[in-house]
């Protein structure tokens, strides 16, 4: 019993300790968002490419979809963008939201460096992406095939994020669609 | 007299806020609402900062959402609420009582109520314990030391 009262706290620092070490591996950053398990809020606008057909919320339905939030100005959507060139071409569908960018940026850097959308939506004022809840660009919702958001990615999408959380999460939701 | 012009100077200059004039409502009511509003959501790109504080592009937007939404009617409850349903609790910088935050409001109370428990156990037994009288031995040696 006497010997306890020396145990305890120590438990309890040993304790704290592992908790404060997990908090410190988490990027606090990266906010839970609100649309798990929901269906994407309902939009529809024009491609930044003139003479192109854009997209809406009701485009990402009927099998599952990235839905990726980027623009010309973002660096780290540059980092991606290889990435999401090899996935449209492994038949990926990857629709692209561009954020709070102009038209004609975003349309020359679909030129230069190649297109992996099926298509574009422009949201020049960046509503789109505040009732999304994005935080930064880029950002990446998966969708399943009724149209709700099951997975967003903060950040870009490398190598890694699509071999060990975006293609197992993809392969799951073709299952069960 | 330089200190107190210090000092003076200290008091009188206020924290700069990051609102533009061109977002400010007409009506100084509601923009005094939206400030207050605005003073308690986390901006999220730079978070602790309020979008109040904040220049970021987006704490400019949320402000500019949140004077629509009052413009257009909403109360403060309202307004607020529009940017938590999009961002979450999260955004909120006075975290509201919610099954997430129950460790955060009740958890110094209940560490203070265990250490008052184990004070009052450790004080009560303390008093239970009576002394062992003392074996004829001690007391020889005790009277030894009282009476030299």
């Amino acid at each position: 019993m006497k010997r306890l009262i020396f145990i305890v706290p120590l438990v309890v620092l040993a304790g704290v300790i592992v908790a404060f070490a997990a908090g410190l591996q988490r990027d606090p950053s990266i906010l839970p968002s609100q649309l798990l398990n929901r269906p994407l809020p309902v939009f529809a606008k024009a491609s930044v490419q003139p003479g192109q057909p854009g997209f809406g919320s009701t485009a990402l339905r009927g099998q599952p979809a990235l839905l990726n939030v980027w623009a010309s100005w973002c660096g780290a959507c540059k980092v991606e963008h290889p990435e999401l060139m090899a996935l449209s071409s492994a038949g990926v569908p990857i629709y692209g939201l561009v954020w709070k960018d102009t038209a004609p940026a975003a349309a020359q850097v679909l030129d230069t460096s190649g297109n992996p959308y099926r298509a574009t939506a422009d949201d020049a004022d960046g509503r789109i992406g505040i009732d999304l809840g994005v935080t930064g660009a880029p950002e990446t919702f998966v969708v399943d095939a009724r149209g709700r958001v099951r997975y967003k990615q903060v950040g870009p999408i490398t190598p890694e994020v699509w071999a060990t959380t975006l293609s197992p999460l993809l392969a799951r939701l073709r299952a069960e669609a | 007299m330089v200190r107190t012009a210090l000092l003076l100077l200290l008091v009188v200059t206020a924290p700069a806020a990051a609102v533009l004039p061109a977002e400010q409502l007409a009506d100084p009511v509601k923009e005094a609402r939206a400030r207050a509003i605005s003073r308690d959501l986390r901006c999220v790109q730079c978070q602790n900062q309020s979008i109040d504080d904040s220049d970021a592009p987006i704490a400019h937007d949320l402000r500019v959402i949140l004077r629509e939404r009052i413009s257009a009617g909403a109360t403060d409850a309202e307004a607020q609420d529009y940017i938590v349903r999009r961002y979450g609790s999260y955004v909120l910088l006075k975290p509201p009582l919610e099954a997430a935050t129950l460790p955060l409001w009740l958890g110094p109370a209940a560490i203070v109520g265990l250490g008052a428990v184990a004070a009052f156990v450790t004080i009560a037994r303390r008093r239970e314990t009576t002394p062992t009288p003392l074996t004829p031995a001690e007391t020889a040696r005790v009277d030894t030391l009282l009476d030299p």
